[in-house]
């Protein structure tokens, strides 16, 4: 067996070209197939991540993924607002820890604005429970300040000082802008890759100090309030969009989660975030499976590659069997010989492919996260890439086999004389 | 067609008092899908240490002939044995192992590995077979004897570390040659080992084989349509002779 091996070795050597051709196919279709898996777990990993350690999200009555998709994601907007006195009772509750408001519905140049309390920066959660972090600045505690997401400051090139204005509505183009009160950035938030980094955070007050003249989205005609009289107004919210809501004991979500929704003061409903993220997710999850789909047909593509090039080197090869056959090599060994070399090329190239996706994610991984807010990290192989990697493994090698079977058949219709 | 006068009376290898290494029975072979048998020999023996020349127009079943004698192929009809083992009723590993242990064989052209060295594809069969390993390390090492081989085939020893593929024809025969012979063989087939060599270099390499197969106490059954070698043989066949398939599919032929 020894000798085989060795023969096995050189035989493959001197076709190296060859035979780097299909390690190379090999290489790429498990690069494809576990990138494409850990983009897949990331991109779930992150989307399930986008808040934690909350336990209800309150808002007006509406579906629940879609108060989920505006309060978390700042996709879409609510239908209607929450009275600033549902969240005073709110807060009231006694199975109620804290309470932060959001109020939605302002934008800065595409960016989302979202006006909250200072308390968002120590309640709210995300991923693994993880706080918010500063990465340059303070909160805000002016009237005027701003605090911006990762993305925000990196994409519009914005640090502590920057002034900005915010307008009204979202969307890019938005003829009714605040411009007459601006904001200034005292704070930059580190990135989370969640919607945080694509958050402009302003205080409450200030939320209502810009909409002072607002009547029905627009400006009234001929009233002008400057930036330095707003003060002299009561800023207390009249309604805000949603609320964060903690509890003192987790085991009473579903008595508050019933409290809320017979709240008689006006119509409100509360989710359990963890349950409407998954609801969400069965929604937007078919289109991994199709993304796992395509890279399960690619995988196939190349091994069926793989056949064609051993296949079409078999011609060549059967002189070398019908040699081997004369000078003692049984059929056996002949199996065992392109056993031997399939095995070789899948394993050398499972490899390959895995060090090109180790690399390709610790090189391509600021661009993702940049362009796409989506964190690839560097970690263990989960047991789904285990198997992949097993399965691209065992279907390379019996891949290998079909030509092996095939110069087999040669090898013993052969004989000694090859017909060629 | 010039047959040897005295063809007839040494096909008999009956008269021998030698061992018979290789013999044919009654021995009946179709091609699978063909009508009529392509080999139909009634008796044909090879003693022990014999040289003998197989002769006929291609076609009369002389590479068929040579598979049925190597176990390559196995007889319908009638038995082939080799040094009392009669190849049809040993299993297809088992002729294998027989083959390698007690035959070398030497091909027109193409004999060798071309990404092993000189060296290694003459140690090949020692390789494969444990039998061959032990007879060529009887004086020393199979090393060393492939070595010696291949000195008295006429290799320089500078050539026997090259890779296979950098040897001319007429030097790849040759080890060829040695390979067939390491490990003392009882028996030698040679399929037209000469075809692709000019005259010079077919009267060198007859030379070395003839006198390396008495050494090694080896047969040689050496296939060729070429007359002009005839004379350095012993023993001369000619298949259509011996081959009732073949001559009668000729004399409809004619």
């Amino acid at each position: 067996m020894r000798a085989l091996f060795s023969i096995a070795w050189r035989s493959a050597w001197n076709r190296r070209f060859t035979l780097a051709l299909t390690v190379f196919s090999i290489a790429l279709s498990t690069f494809l197939l576990l990138g494409v898996e850990r983009i897949r777990t990331e991109l779930r990993e992150n989307f399930a991540s986008s808040v934690s350690g909350t336990d209800l999200i309150v808002g007006a009555r509406t579906g629940s993924t879609q108060l989920l998709l505006y309060s978390v994601f700042r996709i879409g907007a609510a239908t209607n607002n929450i009275s600033w006195k549902s969240v005073q009772a709110l807060q009231a509750h006694p199975g109620v820890d804290w309470v932060v408001p959001l109020s939605l519905g302002d934008s800065h140049r595409g960016f989302a604005v979202l006006a909250t309390s200072t308390d968002y920066f120590t309640r709210f959660r995300y991923g693994d429970r993880q706080t918010l972090k500063l990465r340059e600045g303070k909160p805000f505690s002016e009237l005027f300040d701003a605090v911006v997401g990762a993305e925000v400051a990196d994409k519009l090139g914005y640090h502590v000082g920057q002034k900005i204005t915010l307008a009204h509505g979202s969307g890019e183009l938005n003829v009714a802008e605040h411009a007459d009160k601006p904001f200034t950035v005292v704070g930059v938030l580190a990135r989370t890759g969640t919607p945080v980094d694509r958050t402009v955070h302003i205080g409450l007050a200030a939320m209502e100090a810009i909409h002072l003249e607002w009547v029905g989205g627009a400006p009234m005609p001929g009233v002008h309030i400057p930036a330095e009289q707003v003060r002299k107004f009561d800023l207390t919210p009249k309604n805000v969009t949603a609320a964060l809501v903690g509890l003192k004991n987790r085991a009473a979500v579903f008595g508050v989660q019933r409290w809320i929704s017979t709240y008689t003061g006006e119509p409100l409903m509360a989710i359990l975030p963890g349950v409407a993220l998954d609801e969400l997710w069965s929604v937007i999850g078919i289109g991994e499976n199709a993304l796992l789909l395509m890279s399960a047909l690619v995988a196939l593509v190349s091994l069926a590659g793989l056949v064609s090039v051993v296949m079409a080197g078999l011609n060549e090869r059967r002189r070398e069997l019908a040699v081997l056959r004369a000078v003692g090599a049984g059929l056996r060994h002949v199996l065992a010989l392109l056993a031997l070399e399939g095995a070789m090329v899948t394993v050398l190239g499972v490899a390959l492919g895995v060090m090109m996706a180790v690399l390709g994610i610790a090189l391509l991984s600021p661009w993702l996260q940049a362009q796409f807010g989506l964190t690839l990290s560097l970690s263990e192989p989960t047991l789904n890439e285990w198997l992949l990697m097993a399965s691209l493994l065992v279907a390379g090698w019996l891949a290998s086999l079909l030509p092996g079977i095939r110069a087999y058949r040669l090898s013993l219709a052969d004989g000694l004389s090859p017909r060629i | 067609m010039s047959t040897p006068a005295h063809a007839g009376s040494a096909g008999s290898a009956d008269a021998s008092p030698l061992r018979v290494v290789l013999a044919a029975e009654a021995l009946r072979f179709t091609w699978p899908g063909g009508k009529a048998p392509c080999i139909d020999i009634e008796a044909f023996r090879i003693a022990a240490g014999e040289s003998v020349f197989l002769h006929g127009p291609s076609g009369c079943g002389k590479s068929t002939l040579l598979s049925l004698l190597a176990g390559v192929l196995v007889a319908d009809e009638g038995r082939v044995m080799l040094l009392g083992h009669d190849w049809s009723q040993l299993s297809g590993a088992a002729r294998d192992r027989c083959r390698v242990a007690h035959v070398g064989y030497i091909f027109q052209q193409f004999n060798l590995l071309p990404y092993l060295s000189v060296l290694d594809n003459v140690l090949l069969p020692c390789r494969f077979s444990a039998r061959r390993e032990t007879q060529a390390s009887r004086n020393g090492s199979a090393r060393e004897e492939a070595e010696h081989l291949l000195s008295q085939m006429g290799l320089d020893r500078n050539l026997w570390t090259r890779q296979a593929l950098q040897l001319s024809v007429g030097q790849q025969q040759r080890v060829a040659a040695a390979r067939a012979l390491i490990g003392q063989p009882e028996v030698v087939i040679a399929d037209e080992p000469t075809s692709a060599l000019d005259e010079d270099r077919r009267e060198a390499f007859l030379d070395v084989l003839l006198t390396a197969c008495v050494e090694n106490r080896s047969a040689l059954v050496f296939v060729s349509h070429d007359q002009r070698i005839a004379q350095r043989f012993a023993r001369h066949v000619l298949l259509p002779e011996i081959n009732r398939a073949a001559s009668s599919a000729m004399a409809v032929d004619a």
